[in-house]
């Protein structure tokens, strides 16, 4: 399946979920934003939530400092 | 014609200069701006001029003190933002300019909050003084953005932002901007305020340590009403310094796109 990721084509296993795929690329959840299908996610439900073809992701990745 | 003169209502004759109307109202202004900018005396004035009669050196009483605050401001501009409600949160190097810049574009309500006190090593980058030193950040800068403006009300709210406070703490705010430290505390406001309020924006502020180009510090919209200001990858960290130019430039980023978005504008692009 593909899906955008960060405004970009991208394929994807099935049923991969939000955390898997942080995961695999080696994105630690506790310094991303998560917005599924233009929705923010809780860190909470990452693993809950599985990717589908189609699905809209974007991962903001925060850096210290302020 | 019909003109206000520091905030006051005249009904003049037509074709008199700026210069003829501070002869009658008040001779020893010597700084006249029209419309939000400075003029000669001789400028003609037109039917619903804004013009603003100044001294310079006087200190203006309570009643005045607000026009002439906001004299060089584009006209519309003040209605809008002296009825609006910002949060900031955090308030270090990008909090502390981010919060002066707001109050003298003449926000009404600021909603300030932080943990911490000022110390000696805070002084590189934020806006507080040697003389401040050991009080709460959130009391050093409400005593500062007095100085500045009195007109802006500031709750000052000295205590640990945590996912179980934050929403009560801005609950009143349109917009929240992300001004912490810590990667980790920023994820934690964005997560926690966009599930209770997920219409408000919020401005963060992402990479802006050490001294590269400033040209690299942007504005984007990351997700739905989400936004970004920083380069996105330069942490603080060992051997990479915060410094007060760039945390300048990307804290007056993140108060430019408070602005664009309490007068309806998009903070990123020229379209309205």
């Amino acid at each position: 399946m593909e899906i955008s990721f960060n405004g970009k084509p991208r394929e994807l296993p099935q049923s991969i979920s939000i955390q898997e795929l942080l995961d695999q690329l080696q994105l630690d959840c506790l310094q991303v934003v998560v917005e599924h299908n233009r929705n923010i996610v809780t860190r909470q439900r990452l693993a809950e939530i599985h990717l589908h073809h189609g699905d809209t992701l974007e991962v903001i990745h925060f850096v210290g400092g302020g | 014609m019909q003109i206000k003169i520091n905030e006051q209502n005249y009904t003049l004759d037509d074709h008199l200069s700026a210069g003829e109307v501070r002869d009658r109202i008040k001779a020893d202004a010597d700084l006249l701006i029209v419309n939000g900018f400075p003029v000669s005396p001789d400028t003609l004035l037109r039917d619903g001029d804004l013009l603003i009669l100044i001294r310079r050196g006087e200190i203006p009483g309570a009643d005045e003190l607000d026009a002439l605050l906001t004299a060089r401001h584009t006209p519309g501009v003040h209605g809008v933002v002296k009825q609006s409600t910002v949060g900031i949160a955090g308030v270090g190097g990008l909090g502390s300019a981010i919060a002066i810049a707001l109050a003298r574009t003449g926000i009404g309500h600021l909603i300030i909050a932080d943990f911490d006190v000022v110390e000696p090593s805070n002084l590189n980058r934020q806006q507080y003084f040697i003389d401040q030193i050991g009080m709460p950040k959130v009391y050093a800068l409400r005593d500062t953005l007095a100085r500045i403006n009195p007109q802006a009300r500031v709750t000052a709210a000295h205590l640990r932002l945590t996912s179980a406070n934050l929403s009560e703490v801005f609950g009143h705010a349109q917009v929240l901007v992300e001004a912490f430290d810590l990667a980790e505390q920023k994820v934690m406001l964005v997560e926690t305020f966009a599930a209770r309020f997920p219409d408000r924006p919020i401005v963060t502020g992402s990479g802006m340590a050490g001294y590269g180009p400033a040209n690299t510090i942007q504005t984007h919209r990351v997700a739905g009403s989400l936004y970004l200001c920083g380069d996105g990858a330069t942490a603080a960290a060992p051997g990479t310094g915060l410094m007060a130019p760039r945390v300048g430039v990307a804290a007056h980023h993140q108060a430019n796109a408070v602005l664009r978005l309490l007068l309806g504008c998009d903070p990123v692009s020229e379209k309205a």
